[in-house]
This record gives C-alpha cells, sequence and structure tokens, in this order.
C-alpha cells in the first residue's frame, strides 16, 4: 500500500545490543586504541580522507557503535601511508590498527 | 579582652584557615553549623587524583585544631560592627569580639531531584555522586543493586545549565565521575561502565592520566552526549536516551544504577553575611572577591576574608591553599603590615 511517505529505519544505536567483538579483540591486541578522543588529527592529515571519507576517527567510533559495515567500506580506502600514526596525540598506533583490522575481517570472512 | 579571629564553617577551609592562624599566634575560634567538622569532604571516601583516603585528612586537620576553640551546632546569630572588627553574638549565646572573619562556608550539592528528567527520587535505582561516596563509606543503600551489569555516568546536573540556575561549570565533577566509574569497575569488573558527558575537563594534575586509565585499562566508555531523559523499565532497570553527537546518532541503552554528577552551587544563605557586613554579592551567588585573579582571599570589606569554596567550585589543594592564603593575610591586617 501507497501511503505518500515512507518510514526510514531507525538510526538509534542500541547499545545493549551492539556487536563489539572486533572492537575488543583489536583492544585485546593493543589497548591503545581505546584511548581514542576523537580530535580528528588522523583524519585531516589523511590524503584518502578527502576523497574516500576514510577517517581513522571515524572507524574507531563506528567499531564501538558496532557500524561494521562503515568500517569494511572506510579501510578499503586506506592506503597504509601512515600519516596518521604521526600525528595521533594519544599515540595510537593507526596504521598497525587499520593492519590488524583488514586481517581480522580477513579471518572473520575466512571462518565464514 | 581577647581579640578573636572568626573562621565561620568548619569543612577543610576553615579547618586549615584556624589551624594556620594559631600557628601564627592569632586566636581563632571556628564556627561550625553542624556537629561535626570536616564539611563536605567527611562524606567523600577515597579523593582524586591519589585515591588518598577522606577520612584521613580530616583527622590529620583536627590534631591542628586541639587548642582552638571550636563552636560546633552554632551560627551567627548577629554580627555587629565595632569600632575596630565585628562583635558576633552566636546562636548559642557566645559573644566573641572579632577582629577579622574568614568566611570559609563552603557550597551546596544542586538538589538532583530538581532535574526532574533524570528520575532522582522517583525511580529505584538513580543515586548521586554524593550517595555512591556514602554508600563506599559503607552505608548501606537499596539503590545500588548487587551485582550490576551496566552502569551509567550522568555529567554536568545542576552545572552548566542556565535554566537549573547554573551556568557555571562545578570542575570537579568530570574527575569525579572518572574516579567514580574506574570505582565501580574495579567492585563490578563484569559491568559495561558509561559516561555521558558534554565536555570532558580534566584540568588538573594527573587527571588526564585518569582519563586514558580509564579508556584503555578499564573500557569505560565515554558518549558525548546529554543524556535527554530515563525512564524506568518494567523489570526496574532504568533505560537512558542520550544523541551521541560524535556520530550524530541517537543511543539508548538499559541501566542497572545511574549516578547523577551533582554540582557546585552557592549556599541559599549567603545573602545573610553580604548584608550584615554591607558587600555586594557575585553575579554567581557565591562571595565576590576583591579580585578573581590576584586577591581571592580578600574581599572589598577591610577585615573580611575568604578561603575555599565559598567563593566558587574549588578542588582540595585549591582550598587548603586558600587557606592558607587567608590566614596570611589575616596576619598580616591585624599587625598593621597590610
Ligand atoms: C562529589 C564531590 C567529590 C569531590 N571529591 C574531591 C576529591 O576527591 N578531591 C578534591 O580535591 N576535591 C574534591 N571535591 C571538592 C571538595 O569537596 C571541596 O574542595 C571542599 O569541600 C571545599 O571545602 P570548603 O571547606 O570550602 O567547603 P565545604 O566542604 O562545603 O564546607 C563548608 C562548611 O561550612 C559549614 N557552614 C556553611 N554555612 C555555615 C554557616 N552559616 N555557619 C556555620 N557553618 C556553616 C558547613 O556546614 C560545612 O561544614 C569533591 C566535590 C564533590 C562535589
Ligand atoms: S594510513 Fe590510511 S588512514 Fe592513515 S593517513 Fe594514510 S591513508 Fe589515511
Ligand atoms: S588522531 Fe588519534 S586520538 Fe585523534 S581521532 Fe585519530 S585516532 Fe583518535
Ligand atoms: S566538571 Fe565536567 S561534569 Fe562537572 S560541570 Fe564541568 S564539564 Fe560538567
Amino acid at each position: 500500500m501507497d501511503f505518500g511517505f515512507s518510514l526510514s529505519p531507525s538510526s538509534a544505536v542500541n547499545l545493549d545490543k551492539v556487536d563489539l567483538s572486533l572492537y575488543d579483540r583489536l583492544a585485546a591486541i593493543d589497548p591503545g586504541i581505546r584511548t581514542c578522543i576523537g580530535c580528528g588529527s588522523c583524519s585531516a592529515t589523511c590524503t584518502a580522507s578527502a576523497y574516500s571519507g576514510m577517517s581513522v576517527r571515524k572507524v574507531l567510533l563506528a567499531m564501538q557503535r558496532g557500524r561494521m559495515q562503515e568500517v569494511e567500506k572506510m579501510l578499503s580506502n586506506c592506503m597504509l601511508c601512515g600519516k596518521c600514526t604521526m600525528v595521533c596525540p594519544r599515540g595510537i598506533n593507526t596504521r598497525r590498527l587499520i593492519l590488524n583490522a583488514c586481517r581480522l575481517y580477513a579471518n572473520v570472512e575466512g571462518e565464514a | 579582652m581577647a581579640e578573636y579571629i572568626a573562621v565561620v564553617g568548619g569543612g577543610i577551609a576553615g579547618m586549615e584557615t584556624a589551624v594556620r592562624l594559631k600557628a601564627l599566634g592569632l586566636e581563632p575560634v571556628l564556627i561550625e553549623r553542624s556537629e561535626s567538622l570536616g564539611g563536605h569532604v567527611a562524606s567523600w571516601h577515597r579523593l582524586f587524583p591519589d585515591m588518598s583516603h577522606a577520612d584521613k585528612l580530616i583527622k590529620d586537620l583536627e590534631k591542628g585544631l586541639e587548642d582552638v576553640d571550636v563552636q560546633l551546632g552554632a551560627e551567627i546569630s548577629s554580627l555587629n560592627p565595632l569600632r575596630k572588627g565585628y562583635s558576633l553574638v552566636l546562636t548559642n549565646g557566645k559573644v566573641y569580639p572579632c577582629r577579622a572573619i574568614v568566611l570559609a562556608t563552603g557550597f551546596s550539592l544542586f538538589p538532583a531531584e530538581r532535574k526532574e528528567e533524570y528520575g532522582y527520587g522517583i525511580y529505584d535505582h538513580v543515586i548521586t555522586n554524593r550517595d555512591l561516596e556514602g554508600w563506599f563509606n559503607g552505608k548501606a543503600d537499596s539503590r545500588v543493586p548487587e551485582s550490576p551489569r551496566a552502569i551509567g555516568f550522568v555529567h554536568c546536573v545542576g552545572s552548566r545549565d542556565i535554566k537549573a540556575g547554573n551556568s557555571q561549570c562545578s570542575k570537579v565533577c568530570c574527575i569525579t565521575a572518572i574516579k567514580q566509574a574506574i570505582e565501580m569497575k574495579e567492585k563490578f569488573p563484569e559491568a559495561e561502565v558509561y559516561c555521558f558527558y558534554m565536555d570532558l575537563r580534566l584540568f588538573g594534575k594527573k587527571y588526564e592520566d585518569f582519563y586514558i586509565k580509564a579508556q584503555r585499562d578499564y573500557n569505560i566508555h565515554f558518549i558525548r552526549g546529554r543524556v535527554s531523559e530515563v525512564a524506568e523499565t518494567i523489570d526496574g532497570q532504568v533505560q537512558v536516551k542520550a544523541e551521541d553527537t560524535l556520530s550524530g546518532k541517537p543511543v539508548r541503552v538499559r541501566l542497572d544504577l545511574l549516578v547523577l554528577m551533582a554540582g557546585i552551587v552557592c549556599n541559599a544563605d549567603n545573602q545573610t553575611f553580604t548584608q550584615a557586613v554591607q558587600m555586594p554579592l557575585d553575579d554567581d551567588g557565591f562571595f565576590r572577591s576583591r579580585d578573581n585573579v590576584g586577591a581571592i582571599t580578600e574581599s572589598d570589606r577591610p577585615g573580611v576574608f575568604f578561603a575555599g569554596a565559598c567563593t566558587g567550585a574549588k578542588t582540595i589543594p585549591e582550598t587548603l591553599a586558600e587557606a592558607r592564603s587567608a590566614a596570611l593575610n589575616v596576619y598580616l591586617y591585624v599587625k598593621g603590615l597590610k
């Protein structure tokens, strides 16, 4: 039936139900990733960011909110240049984080 | 005739001021409204940034007061100017001619029930920062569940809130929330702990280290967004709604315990003092220093001084430093050196 309008699915994040397994596994490898303060230095310096939407800040946030599809899309645009690691004030090894995330993704998909 | 220095308020500010005045050879009288000394700090358990024990701090201050005239359960009932100083009549009938007065009456904790949308006093599992310190001190509290699986902290309750009548930041509650979040995580390692904040203001020595520790070692979740509403669920939990402003998405979570970080507000009766000695009150309702940079412990009135949180939110080290400064200023004033 056409009511002349449609409802978009709720974008609300239900923290009781988010799947943090990938984030927790990455944090087990390097607990430092939990110290992100969302300052945006990584994204500001990232060459890929302007063209592709890659952002380590957004990757970390999306992982914490269980939005894994967004993570995957962003990661695929990284050139692994490592500039983001140089600027992070919390000293997070963001380049290694990206590599670790890719590795875990490969495993998850390998398992499936 | 003995010439006293009246110290009004027996919190840590008043205690330290009296200890120092005595050491400087003056005769303080410490006037405390309640039946015991220590003020708010007497209700706290462990103190940031070193997790030292609040009761130890108060006991140490009490040691220095053995030879000081301490009037408990007393307030000023009238205050009359003399040629040099003031004559104080206390509610217990005692009269003290005083050369100078140090106001150390501290602050009040924002009454959390006034933010009705957070459900304090309405829902079963909503408490304040003060309640939690009491529970850490061993006070039974049926609102704290035996084994909570999810705990939330709401920052800025009654602070930075013009509608609630307080536009100021209380400055101690961000670090207190992080301290309490870590303490809860230590007690309940299985629980998820969330802090809902607008800005994290961690200005003091070692405060940022607390934050990093809370993130990295305790996996405490920080959500940037003000809690908009709290509702009780059918199974007695509280559901919290906020916007995760970093991702621009609404978030909700069910909690077994919600802790409100009630802010630091001025005492309602500050005006009685300012009227009695004819000095203006500051526009935030606290006492007004002669100068907020160079003369924070001095008032516009000769012989009237301030120490501690009665001029605005203060940490303990700041309060103690001001108490020492006030004592020194009184000494210089009484000796005619300044
Ligand atoms: C939840 C919370 C936790 C905190 N934890 C820490 C911490 O861990 N570390 C830290 O550095 N700081 C902490 N603080 C800050 C600390 O509590 C203050 O710095 C301190 O209480 C200020 O002391 P004060 O003596 O100025 O005021 P108060 O503690 O408010 O004492 C004022 C005293 O004056 C008395 N009084 C008031 N009016 C009158 C009157 N008219 N006549 C007689 N007596 C009167 C009161 O009864 C009270 O005893 C915390 C604050 C909060 C809200
Ligand atoms: S490593 Fe990837 S995310 Fe980091 S700056 Fe380079 S392209 Fe951007
Ligand atoms: S630079 Fe570091 S702290 Fe800042 S947003 Fe990126 S990862 Fe987080
Ligand atoms: S210290 Fe933090 S919680 Fe307290 S009022 Fe300031 S910003 Fe809010």
